[in-house]
């Protein structure tokens, strides 16, 4: 568990992974997770870009590609970042913060 | 406070709903491009469809229709929505839940158990037809005779009989399916890619089958399958969300994936591919493919050698 200020490690609340998404993470649909902000970064300074790519680094067990595509989620996945849109933050930019929630849903399946 | 301040900056917050001005937005709006809040979503997600339903006239009152419900995002939504408008607006409609059972383990029957609930949750009967019953035959045991090419071809066109013939057996006048816009707008790609003129001529008209046995149509068929998702996210619905199985080798993926990456880049493009389909006009000097009907049993047929893809599989 880290503390506020001086920290190197983002702890999230929770990562969710929907719509068939979680297969892709062992089946886990929920995940509690402490990011290593990399070396020398603040924590002001982390944002979806850099949390896309550790989850796609230690959460995604098989198959990146239904997750991702190049640097941002493959078209089809929606995310949210405490409930909201991430398209409203600024996408890619969004600043992830302690205690976050972020949700990963796909739409890629039948309906 | 910094933190709340912090948060909410970042959730575009210093904005806000641009229909409320006063709620904090959650969603952007691929339709038109408006940043919305919960509530203000929910309301216009329903007003929406109210209006779809209302203008294009696709129901009476007194009717008894069936909601094709495979336990997915599109079909779960449909179902709870149309629930809801027919108790708001007194559409006077007898809705029935119908779902097919193609025999595909581990895809289909974990999604009938969500149509169970669905069933429970939304206080629709509930009607399974399955391919077994109806053809003798499951998927999984036309795969193994077939090999996995075009599964869906035969798949479709399976489903398509056995939603008819579940709509007999509940003796409903109409059939809705969950079909949404980003599903039209990869039809009508399809139809182009492939050159199939005929399919293309009908793939947009949003209700289909007038005079056949059952006519069925489309509620969402400007319904952005992204707002379906969210709607079914926030209401806390419940559905099932596994891609089928043998579907990695079907062609709509490549019309799937493209149209994906077109909204990303301009999402309107995807009601616009639907008017571009609704307003093609067939040249008068082009031999249009006759659809015919099965030597053996009668039931529609588009196929060169006249035997219905039922009669096919089972030679």
């Amino acid at each position: 568990m880290c503390l506020f200020s001086c920290c190197s490690m983002i702890d999230l609340r929770r990562i969710m992974c929907r719509g068939g998404l979680e297969l892709l993470c062992d089946s886990e649909k929920i995940h509690k997770v402490n990011v290593d902000l990399p070396n020398g970064a603040e924590s002001d300074d982390f944002t979806m870009k850099h949390l896309l790519s550790w989850v796609r680094t230690n959460l995604i067990k098989e198959r990146p590609e239904m997750f991702m595509k190049g640097d941002t989620v493959r078209p089809g996945v929606l995310v949210l970042v405490n409930d909201c849109d991430w398209e409203l933050s600024g996408q890619l930019d969004t600043r992830i913060e302690e205690k976050d929630v972020i949700v990963f849903i796909s739409t890629l399946h039948g309906g | 406070m910094e933190a709340g301040e912090a948060k909410s900056k970042k959730a575009g917050g210093s904005r806000l709903c641009c229909i409320c001005n006063q709620r904090r937005p959650v969603l952007k709006r691929p339709k038109t491009l408006q940043q919305i809040c919960r509530e203000c979503f929910y309301e216009v997600f329903e007003e929406e469809i109210h209006q779809v339903i209302v203008g294009n006239r696709l129901f009476k009152s007194g009717e008894r229709v069936a909601i094709g419900a495979s336990g997915g995002k599109d079909s779960t939504v449909l179902a709870y929505v149309l629930s809801e408008l027919n108790r708001r607006h007194n559409y006077g409609l007898d809705l029935f839940l119908l779902s097919i059972d193609e025999g595909i383990t581990g895809y289909r029957d974990d999604s009938l158990e969500t149509v169970k609930r669905n069933e429970v949750q939304y206080g629709l009967p509930l009607q399974i037809v399955s391919y077994k019953d109806l053809y003798g035959w499951t998927m999984d045991e036309i795969v193994k005779m077939i090999g996995l090419k075009n599964n869906c071809t035969f798949c479709g066109v399976f489903r398509r009989q056995a939603l008819d013939r579940g709509a007999a057996l509940l003796k409903v006048d109409k059939l809705v399916t969950g079909h949404n816009a980003d599903d039209i707008a990869e039809t009508v790609l399809l139809n182009i890619l492939r050159g199939d003129i005929a399919r293309l001529s009908r793939c947009t008209s949003i209700t289909t089958g007038e005079d056949g046995p059952i006519p069925r149509c489309k509620p969402f068929k400007y319904t952005y399958e992204k707002e379906i998702v969210m709607y079914a996210y926030f209401k806390k619905l419940d559905y099932f969300s596994t891609e089928c199985i043998y579907s990695p080798n079907a062609y709509r993926g490549f019309a799937r994936e493209f149209i994906k990456d077109l909204e990303r880049l301009r999402p309107r493009a995807i009601l616009d591919i639907i008017k571009s389909g609704e307003d093609f006009r067939i040249a008068t000097t082009t031999k249009m493919p006759e659809q015919g009907t099965c030597e053996r049993c009668g039931y529609i047929s588009s196929q060169v050698r006249p035997l219905s893809l039922s009669h096919q599989v089972m030679l």
